[in-house]
C-alpha cells in the first residue's frame, strides 16, 4: 500500500509542478503587461524607459527562466506583491482562504449529514413514494444550475422574503454574532443544496447495491435483525464507495465556492481568484490558481489514501498497479 | 467461455429500444429537447412570425410585462424577452453540442489508443486523464478564457471578430468535457481487445489503425453516445457558467448564460428575467441526463448479453 | 511425396508475472515447452491435450501472433522475416468460438473479403467474386453476402471463418477446436467440409482439439500434448489402437462413446492436473501416473522412437498399453 500512494503522491506533486508551469505561462498570455500598465499609468515613461524596465524585471527573458525565478522566489518565501490589493500576495490571500474554508467547510458537513441518511433511507424503502421523491430531488439537485440556484434563492429569502441579506459580509462586526452569520445563509444553503443531491445518490445507490450481496442474505438469513444488518455490516460497506466520491468532490468544492462566492459577493478564495484574473493581477492570480490546484490535488490524493485503506487488495499488497 | 445468445442485430435494438421505453423520463426528455431544439432552431422564423425584431431597442418599454406583442415581455433595454430567449437557446445549444462533439471525438480518440495498447501507453494517457480530471475545472476555465489570443500571434482583427469567441467558447470547454468520454471508451476497448475477432483481424495481416478504425470503433458507438450525451449537459452548465461570469458569450449576441449576467442587478425590479433563461439550462441538463441515464441502462452491454 | 510445409523446431514459449509489492517474486510458466513438429501437405496433424496444456499458446505461435522465446518456425523450409502480414499468407487460423470470431458490425461479405483488401489483391469485382466463390466452396447461399453474423446458426459462422482463412490461398490452417463448440449433429458436417477442402486445395491442418473420437476421424497424424510438451506422437491409427504413453491412453480411455459397451472403470487419471506455475520435475507426468517409478521422478524423458512413432517415456520398452476399448471410425 504505502507503495501505491507513494506512486499516488508523486504524481499528484508532479501535476503540480506542471501545472504551475502552464498557470505561469498562461499569466503571460493574459491581456496587458505588468509593464504596459505601468506605462498607462506613468504617461511620462519613454519606451527606452519601459525596455529598461522590463529587462530590469526581467520580463524579456525567456518563459522558462523567467520560471525557475519565479520558483526560485517562491521557495524562498517571496510570493510577489498584489497589484490590485496593494499588499503581499500572501496577506491578501489567507484570509480569503479562511473565509473560503469556513463556508466550505460547513456546506460540506451539512451535506453529508443530510446526504447519508436520506440516501440510506431511499435504499432501505426503494421504489416507494418516499424514495421517489428523494430520487427526484437528488437528480434536480445535480442538474440545476448553481449559479440559478444562488438567483432563486435570492429572489425568495432577499427579494420576496426579505429574510436574509442578498450578499456580503459583515467584516465590520456591527451585527454581533448573528450579523455575521447571517451573511453565511445563503451561501452555505446554496452549496450544500447541490451537494446534497449528489451525495444522496451515491449513498443511495452504494447501500442498495452493498443491501443485494449476498453476505447480507446470509446475515439475514441467520436471524440477525433488520436493524443490526443496517448498521453493523451494510453501512460500512456500502460507505467505502461513497468515501472515495466523497474524498474526490472535496477537491471539486472550490469550483463550485467560485460561483457562489461571486454571486454572494462573499470574500472567499474564488471571488479572489476570479478578481485576480480579471484584474490582470498576475502575481495574486497566479499564486491563488496554484492553491486552487493545490488544495483540488490534496482532496484528490486524499480520496487515494481513502482508497487504499479501505481496498483490501491495495491495503495488503498484490500487483502493483 | 461465455455463451453467446443468438439475437439479431434487429432484435437487439428492440430490445435496446424496450428497455428505454421503460424510462419514462428519458422518453419526456426526448420530447422536451426536441422541443427546445426545434423552437431554438426556428427562432429567426418565430421572430418574423411575431413580427419583433430581437435587436430592437426600446427604451420606452423596458420591463414590460407580458402582452400579446410581448410574449414575455420585455427586457431591460426594451427588447423581446421570448425571442431573445429563443436566439439564447440557439447559442447555448449549438455551443453545447459542438463542444461536446469535439470533446467526444477527442475522448473518444484518446480511450480508443489508451484501451487498444495498452500497457505503457494506457498508463501514460489514463495519468494525463486523471491529472486534468484532477484540476479545479472553473478556476482554470476561467484563466483560459481570459486569454489574449493576441499575445499568441493571432491578429487583432481576427481576434475580435464575431466567430471567434463561439469558437473559444467551444475549444476551451471541449478541452475540460472529454474526460467522461476517454475513460468509458478506454474500459470498453479493453474488453473488446481480448475477443476473437479482433485476433483474427490481427491473423489476417490488418495493421493496428485498420483493427482501431474498423473492427473497434463500430462496436464502440454504445459506449460513445452513451458517454457524449451525458456530457451534453455537463457542457451546457460550463459554457452558461462562463457567459453568466461574462468570459463566454459576449452581448449582444444572447445565450442562456449571459441573459442571466444582469439578472443579479434586475433581481429588485424585474425577477422573472431572472427566471426563465435560468430555467432554461435547467430543463435542458436535467434533460440530457435523464436521457444519458436511459441510454446507459438500454445499451449495457452487460443487460444485453442477458 | 509430400513435402513440409510447415515445421517449428524447438519451440519455446514462456510467460513471466512478477508478485508481490515487497518480496518481489517473479514467476515463469512455461507455455509450450520446447515443442517440434511437421505440417506436410495435404496432411492433418491433430494436437491433443486437455485444456490449459498450451496448445493455444503453441497455435498463436505457430501463426505469429505471438512470439516464442525460443526455437524456430520454417515456412516451406524458410524462416519467415518476423513479418507477420507476409507470413499470414501462408498460415491461416480457424477459431473455437464460433459467436466471437467474427465482427458483429460487418457484412458477411466484407467478412470475407477483408484479407484480399488488407493484401490489395485483385480490384472490387474481382474481389467480389473470389467471396461469392468462397461462400460456393463452403456450401453457403451466394445471397448470404450481405447478412450478418448474428443471422447465421453456430455451424454456418464456422463456414463463415472458413471461407475468410481460405481468402488468401494459405498453405496450412491451423484450427483451434473449430467444432468443440458445434452440436454433434453440426460437428460432423463441419468435419466433412474440412476433409473436403483439404483434398481439394492440399491444405495442411493442425487441428487442435480435446476430443479423441474427432481425432480419431479426422486425423492423419496425432501428437499429444501435456504441460507444454509433447509425449507422444505417430500415426493416429497406430497410436490410438497402441499408445505407447500412460497419457495417451488415459485419453482415449476417458473419451465418451455411446454404445453398449460398458466400460470398465479402471486406471482412470489419478488427481488433478497440474499448475502450470509449479510443475512437477522429471517427467511431468508422473504424479498421476500409475506406472511411475522413482526414476521419472528425476529424470526427463525425451521424445524420440522408431517407425514414426515417438514417445516420452522412460518406460516405454516395457510398457504394454492397451486402451481398454477400441475406437470405433466414425460417430458411435
Amino acid at each position: 500500500m504505502i507503495r501505491f500512494l507513494i506512486a499516488r503522491l508523486s504524481q499528484a506533486i508532479l501535476v503540480l509542478f506542471i501545472m504551475s508551469y502552464v498557470i505561469y505561462g498562461l499569466m503571460g498570455l493574459m491581456p496587458g503587461d505588468p509593464i504596459d500598465l505601468m506605462i498607462s499609468s506613468t504617461p511620462d515613461m519613454t519606451s527606452e524607459d519601459a525596455a529598461r524596465l522590463k529587462a530590469l524585471y526581467g520580463l524579456d527573458k525567456p518563459l522558462t527562466e523567467r520560471y525557475f525565478n519565479w520558483l526560485g522566489a517562491a521557495f524562498d518565501g517571496d510570493l510577489g506583491y498584489s497589484r490590485l490589493r496593494s499588499m503581499p500576495v500572501l496577506d491578501a490571500l489567507l484570509p480569503a482562504l479562511g473565509n473560503t474554508a469556513v463556508l466550505v467547510g460547513v456546506s460540506f458537513f451539512l451535506t453529508l449529514l443530510l446526504a447519508i441518511p436520506i440516501g440510506i433511507y431511499g435504499a432501505l424503502h426503494p421504489y416507494s413514494k418516499t424514495d421517489y421523491g428523494i430520487n427526484l430531488f437528488a437528480f434536480v439537485g445535480v442538474s440545476i444550475p448553481s449559479f440559478w440556484q444562488a438567483l432563486l434563492l435570492i429572489m425568495v429569502f432577499a427579494v420576496l422574503l426579505g429574510w436574509l441579506p442578498a450578499g456580503g459580509t459583515d467584516i465590520g462586526g456591527e451585527g454581533g454574532a448573528w450579523g455575521g452569520l447571517i451573511y453565511l445563509i445563503l451561501p452555505i444553503a446554496n452549496l450544500t443544496i447541490n451537494g446534497v443531491g449528489g451525495h444522496t445518490r451515491y449513498m443511495r445507490a452504494s447501500m442498495i447495491e452493498t443491501m443485494r450481496q449476498d453476505f447480507i442474505r446470509t446475515a439475514r438469513a441467520k436471524g440477525i435483525g433488520r436493524k443490526r444488518v443496517v448498521f453493523k455490516h451494510a453501512l460500512r460497506n456500502a460507505l467505502m464507495p461513497v468515501i472515495t466520491i466523497i474524498a474526490l468532490d472535496f477537491g471539486n468544492l472550490f469550483s463550485g465556492a467560485l460561483i457562489t462566492e461571486t454571486i454572494f459577493a462573499y470574500p472567499g478564495m474564488g471571488k479572489l481568484i476570479f478578481e485576480a484574473v480579471m484584474g490582470n493581477d498576475f502575481n495574486l492570480a497566479l499564486v491563488a490558481l496554484l492553491f486552487a490546484t493545490f488544495f483540488t490535488l490534496l482532496g484528490n490524493f486524499l480520496a487515494d489514501v481513502a482508497y487504499a485503506e479501505l481496498d483490501p487488495r491495495i491495503r495488503l499488497g498484490g500487483k502493483s498497479r | 467461455m461465455s455463451a453467446h445468445p443468438q439475437d439479431t442485430e434487429r432484435s437487439m435494438l428492440l430490445l435496446a429500444f424496450h428497455r428505454f421505453k421503460k424510462h419514462k423520463l428519458a422518453l419526456i426528455s426526448i420530447v422536451v429537447l426536441i422541443s427546445l431544439a426545434a423552437l431554438s432552431m426556428s427562432a429567426p422564423l418565430i421572430e418574423s412570425l411575431m413580427g419583433v425584431d430581437m435587436e430592437r431597442v426600446d427604451l420606452y418599454n423596458r420591463f414590460a410585462s407580458p402582452s400579446t406583442e410581448h410574449w414575455l415581455g420585455t427586457d431591460e433595454l426594451g427588447r423581446d424577452t421570448f425571442v431573445r430567449l429563443l436566439y439564447g437557446g440557439r447559442i447555448s445549444l449549438a455551443v453545447g453540442l459542438a463542444a461536446a462533439l469535439a470533446g467526444s471525438v477527442f475522448g473518444t480518440i484518446i480511450g480508443l489508443l489508451a484501451g487498444y495498447y495498452g500497457g505503457r501507453t494506457d498508463a501514460f494517457l489514463m495519468r494525463v486523464t486523471d491529472g486534468v480530471i484532477a484540476l479545479p475545472f472553473l478556476p482554470l476555465l476561467i484563466v483560459l478564457a481570459a486569454v489574449d489570443l493576441t499575445k499568441l500571434g493571432f491578429s487583432e482583427e481576427f481576434v475580435y471578430g464575431d466567430d471567434v469567441n463561439l469558437y473559444r467558447i467551444v475549444v476551451i470547454v471541449a478541452l475540460v468535457g472529454w474526460t467522461t468520454v476517454a475513460r468509458l471508451v478506454r474500459a470498453t476497448a479493453l474488453s473488446l481487445r481480448e475477443r476473437d475477432f479482433i485476433l483474427a483481424a490481427r491473423g489476417l495481416g490488418a495493421s493496428n489503425l485498420r483493427i482501431m478504425t474498423i473492427h473497434m470503433l463500430p462496436n464502440l458507438v454504445s459506449p460513445i453516445i452513451v458517454a457524449s450525451t451525458l456530457s451534453m449537459g455537463h457542457v451546457i452548465l460550463l459554457e452558461s457558467v462562463l457567459s453568466f461570469l461574462g468570459l463566454g458569450i459576449q452581448p449582444p449576441l444572447p445565450s442562456w448564460g449571459n441573459l442571466l449576467t444582469n439578472a443579479q442587478e434586475l433581481i429588485w425590479t424585474a425577477p422573472a428575467l431572472a427566471f426563465y433563461p435560468g430555467a432554461l439550462i435547467f430543463a435542458s441538463v436535467m434533460a440530457f441526463n435523464f436521457l444519458g441515464d436511459g441510454l446507459q441502462d438500454a445499451l449495457d452491454p452487460k443487460a444485453l448479453e442477458r | 511425396m509430400t513435402h513440409t510445409v510447415l515445421e517449428a523446431r524447438n519451440l519455446k514459449r514462456h510467460f513471466i508475472s512478477h508478485h508481490g509489492l515487497i518480496n518481489r517474486t517473479t514467476q515463469c510458466v512455461q507455455a509450450v515447452d520446447d515443442v517440434s513438429l511437421e505440417l506436410k501437405a495435404g496432411e492433418t496433424l491433430a494436437l491433443v491435450g486437455e485444456s490449459g496444456c498450451g496448445k493455444s499458446t503453441l497455435a498463436r505461435c505457430l501463426t505469429l501472433l505471438d512470439k516464442p522465446t525460443a526455437g524456430e518456425i520454417l515456412i516451406n523450409g524458410e524462416k519467415p522475416k518476423n513479418d507477420l502480414k507476409q507470413y499470414c499468407r501462408n498460415v491461416q487460423m480457424i477459431f473455437q468460438d464460433p459467436y466471437a470470431s467474427l465482427n458483429p458490425r460487418l457484412p458477411v461479405g466484407v467478412i470475407i473479403a477483408e484479407p484480399l483488401v488488407i493484401h490489395k489483391i485483385g480490384s472490387k469485382q474481382e474481389r467480389r467474386n473470389k467471396v461469392l466463390e468462397l461462400l460456393d466452396v463452403v456450401g453457403l447461399r451466394r445471397s448470404d453476402i450481405n447478412r450478418y453474423p448474428h443471422q447465421f446458426s453456430g455451424g454456418q459462422r464456422q463456414r463463415i471463418s472458413i471461407a475468410r482463412a481460405l481468402a488468401l490461398n494459405p498453405a496450412v490452417i491451423i484450427a483451434d477446436e473449430p467444432v468443440s463448440a458445434l452440436d454433434v449433429s453440426i460437428q460432423s458436417q463441419i468435419l466433412n467440409l474440412f476433409k473436403e477442402l483439404q483434398e481439394e486445395f492440399n491444405l495442411a491442418y493442425l487441428f487442435i482439439s480435446h476430443d479423441m473420437a474427432v481425432v480419431h476421424y479426422f486425423a492423419d497424424r496425432v501428437a499429444v500434448m501435456y504441460l507444454g510438451s509433447i509425449v507422444e506422437e505417430g500415426v493416429t491409427e497406430k497410436t490410438l489402437i497402441n499408445p505407447l504413453h500412460p497419457y495417451t491412453r488415459a485419453l482415449i480411455d476417458a473419451a465418451p462413446l455411446i454404445s453398449k459397451v460398458k466400460r470398465k472403470h479402471g486406471d482412470a487419471l489419478k488427481g488433478d492436473p497440474p499448475s502450470p506455475l509449479d510443475p512437477p520435475s522429471g517427467c511431468r507426468f508422473h504424479p498421476r501416473c500409475s506406472y511411475a517409478i522413482e526414476a521419472c521422478r528425476s529424470q526427463r524423458p525425451k521424445l524420440e522412437g522408431s517407425g514414426g512413432h515417438k514417445v516420452a517415456c522412460s518406460l516405454s520398452d516395457s510398457l504394454h498399453l492397451t486402451p481398454r476399448r477400441r475406437l470405433e471410425g466414425g460417430w458411435a
